[in-house]
């Protein structure tokens, strides 16, 4: 579990987060949605500890990690894993190297323990045959996989998504949050997904939290979502005409 | 300027200080040091050997040239060929080309994995990144550089008898007599600290130009000739410093 | 290997050929002409001082060195600071420099309007790129380039009268006196057609590095390196052939 308390940030004058408070619940997909330029992405670098809040505390279960010294957080961060926007494998290694890098860097396992880890990893996110395949020669989807495998090769306890789904289809999409889902439940990991994919919402939104001009604007699961009267909300998740006509008609047939 | 100036080397000496720690697994950093040393070394061994020859083949050459209708004997061509690739040309016009090179490709690097979110990943993993991205790259050109230089030294030489004595402009006697002639082995010691500190320079700079890139390929490449131009300039204020100091 | 070294010399050749037409419209042509003597002169005036006091100052401490407990009288450094700085040091040092800073700049601004699509968005308007893009850089290199060599050879000059008068190694009279003697006019001829023909290299090489680029980031970051060590190479190697042909 991941509690943010009253979090604020400012940027020389300007404040981009302005007191958020929410609860990341452990063994969920919990999501942080809003528009571009709400402050998910200045957020989501705060809870992993890349930035340090203007003020506001941020407790990983029970260690308040605003108040960690550099080794602490060095320590701390063996139990984070975390997918990137761009996937950021590391492009002069393959596939099974990108998977092996944190088991190299910080384990002293044989060699043997280390491949018997990769192959498990490869077999979670259906990547088997492409071990020794370079980034640049796999699609955008399979990168995110091997993203995947690299940030929970360590049986993290936190997991964070930064845009897991930007650039792929909407199948492919499925897929990421399908597998990121599975891998949460199975491996009860507190999991923390930014995202603005509407499909996401509605397929893996355990708990949502949606920002607004760096507040905090609402809070409910998928299913609460249809239901509720927020208009930042229903403008956010039913953005076109379209899409708003569809959730009158479902709302009448009710 | 004078502010920005005390900015970036703060920040530079600041990362340098974050480099200093004790390595999270000693095997990965001993083998990305063996990875620098080879591209840093062998990757430029050709370009270090060519730019040698003509470095060495000019001054001669030139020299020749000169001297020619003066008092001071011809055979001083070797002894000032070989003095001034060893104190001078070799250390100096082989890192200002390496800057151009390994610099640049360094700032490349690591700016590239700035951009792409690579460093980030490695921290969020716990790894150390200004030691793990910088330390060996400082480490291998420490090495690999004074290399470099001595093999550029001996190859301008080289170069220097190729273009003066089978063109005839002075016989092989003579530029071999001039080559053993006032020999101070204190010289080749100044070529080597050169090599070490230019070594140092030209990784050590690009390396911070990289690190702490910002956001476009704009930046990258603005980033890529800060890299290559702060390392020329102060490779020649250190060879200045040196000089003084040495000499 | 030898292949793709015509397949490159080709393309390159034709890339100029393609440059060789009538401007769409002139004055479009002089005012980028202009603004890229302005880029490339002015901007790069603080940097050609910077190192040109340092060279001076180098060349001038080691001769003086050198000199010492030799039979030539200590008023040559003054001679030989002037000549290898007029001949050598200037155009070829000034030149790997500006290499690295001009140089890295055409590859990285060409190359990244090819990666952005905005040379087909001007090849769509009819614009010859290859003449808009690359011909008034290189003019610009042509005119400004020799006049920064020569401004490099006087501050070097001076540096090296500021690194060995007033700390006394030898006296204002003598260097004076050195620098006044055995002066060949030539020698200035044949430092500017080293500055035209370095003005070129480091002007053309980069231009057509990065209007070839493919692909993303790296491999511009990539074209950018090639950039400065193409023209580094291409440099010192016509450096030998203008010192073989011109002396």
């Amino acid at each position: 579990m991941i509690r943010a308390v009253d979090i604020k940030k400012s940027f020389d004058d300007v404040e981009v987060l302005k007191g958020i408070s929410t609860v990341f619940e452990k063994g969920k997909t919990n999501l942080i949605i809003g528009r571009s330029g709400a402050g998910k992405t200045v957020f989501l670098k705060l809870l992993v500890s890349l930035m340090s809040p203007t003020d506001g505390d941020i407790w990983y279960d029970d260690v308040n990690i605003t108040t960690l010294n550099k080794r602490e957080l060095i320590d701390l961060r063996k139990d984070i894993g975390m997918l990137f926007q761009g996937s950021a494998l590391f492009d002069s290694m393959t596939v099974e190297e990108n998977i092996r890098f944190p088991l190299d860097m910080f384990t002293k396992k044989t060699k043997k323990e280390k491949q018997d880890r990769v192959d498990e990893m490869i077999e979670v996110v259906n990547l088997e045959g492409s071990n020794n395949k370079y980034p640049g020669e796999i699609s955008g989807g399979m990168q995110k996989r091997v993203g995947i495998a690299r940030s929970i090769v360590l049986n993290p306890k936190y997991l964070f998504c930064d845009e897991p789904n930007s650039g792929l289809d909407p199948k492919t999409s499925l897929v990421i949050d399908e597998l990121i889902q599975k891998i949460t439940r199975e491996n009860k990991i507190t999991t923390i997904i930014n995202t603005h994919d509407m499909n996401s919402v509605m397929e893996i939104g355990e708990k949502i939290n949606l920002l607004h001009q760096g507040r905090l604007a609402w809070v409910g699961n998928k299913d609460e979502v249809l239901e509720s009267d927020n208009e930042l909300l229903q403008n956010f998740i039913f953005a076109s005409p379209f899409l708003q006509r569809l959730r009158k008609r479902a709302m009448n047939n009710k | 300027m004078i502010l920005t100036f005390f900015y970036h080397l703060g920040r530079f000496v600041n990362l340098l200080k974050l480099m200093i720690a004790r390595p999270e697994n000693g095997g990965m950093y001993w083998k990305e040091t063996m990875r620098q040393m080879n591209d840093i070394g062998i990757g430029s061994l050709i370009i270090v050997c060519m730019i040698a020859l003509f470095i060495g083949a000019v001054s001669a050459v030139q020299i020749a040239y000169q001297l020619g209708g003066q008092i001071v004997p011809m055979y001083y061509t070797g002894y000032i060929v070989r003095d001034m690739t060893i104190i001078e040309m070799a250390p100096t016009l082989t890192c200002l080309v390496l800057a151009g090179k390994v610099g640049s490709n360094i700032a490349a690097e690591i700016g590239g994995m700035r951009q792409k979110e690579q460093i980030d990943a490695l921290e969020i993993m716990g790894v150390n990144t200004a030691a793990y991205l910088v330390f060996p790259k400082i480490i291998a050109a420490l090495f690999v550089v004074p290399l470099l230089v001595a093999i550029a030294a001996f190859v301008a030489i080289i170069g220097g008898y190729l273009a003066v004595v089978p063109t005839g402009m002075i016989t092989e006697s003579e530029y071999v007599f001039g080559l053993r002639s006032f020999f101070v082995p204190y010289n080749i010691t100044i070529m080597f600290v050169k090599a070490v500190v230019f070594g140092v320079i030209l990784t050590s700079i690009p390396a911070y130009q990289g690190y702490f890139v910002g956001g476009g390929s704009m930046e990258l490449g603005q980033a890529n000739m800060n890299a290559v131009v702060y390392s020329n300039i102060t490779i020649l204020f250190f060879d200045f410093i040196i000089t003084l100091m040495m000499t | 290997m030898i292949l793709s070294i015509f397949y490159h010399l080709g393309r390159f050749v034709n890339l100029f050929r393609l440059m060789i037409s009538k401007p769409e419209k002139f004055s479009m042509y002089w005012k980028e002409t202009t603004r890229q003597m302005n880029d490339i002169g002015v901007g790069s005036l603080i940097i050609v001082g910077l190192i040109a006091l340092f060279i001076g100052a180098v060349a001038a401490m080691q001769f003086a060195y050198q000199l010492e407990g030799t039979f030539v009288p200590l008023y040559y450094t003054g001679y030989v600071v002037r000549d290898m700085t007029i001949i050598e040091l200037a155009p070829t040092i000034t030149c790997l420099v500006l290499a690295g800073k001009v140089g890295s700049n055409i590859a990285a601004e060409i190359g990244g309007m090819r990666q952005k699509e905005q040379i087909d968005a001007l090849e769509i308007m009819g614009v010859n790129t290859a003449a808009y893009l690359i011909a008034p850089k290189l003019i610009a290199a042509l005119f400004v380039v020799p006049l920064l060599v020569a401004i490099s050879a006087f501050i070097s000059i001076m540096g090296g009268y500021l690194a060995v008068v007033p700390t006394g190694m030898i006296t204002e009279s003598e260097y004076v006196l050195g620098l006044r003697t055995f002066f060949v006019p030539y020698n200035v001829f044949m430092m500017f057609v080293k500055g035209f023909v370095f003005a070129f290299m480091l002007s053309a090489i980069p231009a057509y590095q990065g209007y070839y680029v493919k692909g993303g980031s790296i491999e511009l970051g990539k074209a950018s390196t090639n950039a400065v060590v193409f023209s580094d190479v291409a440099i010192l190697l016509s450096d030998y052939v203008i010192a073989l042909m011109l002396t």
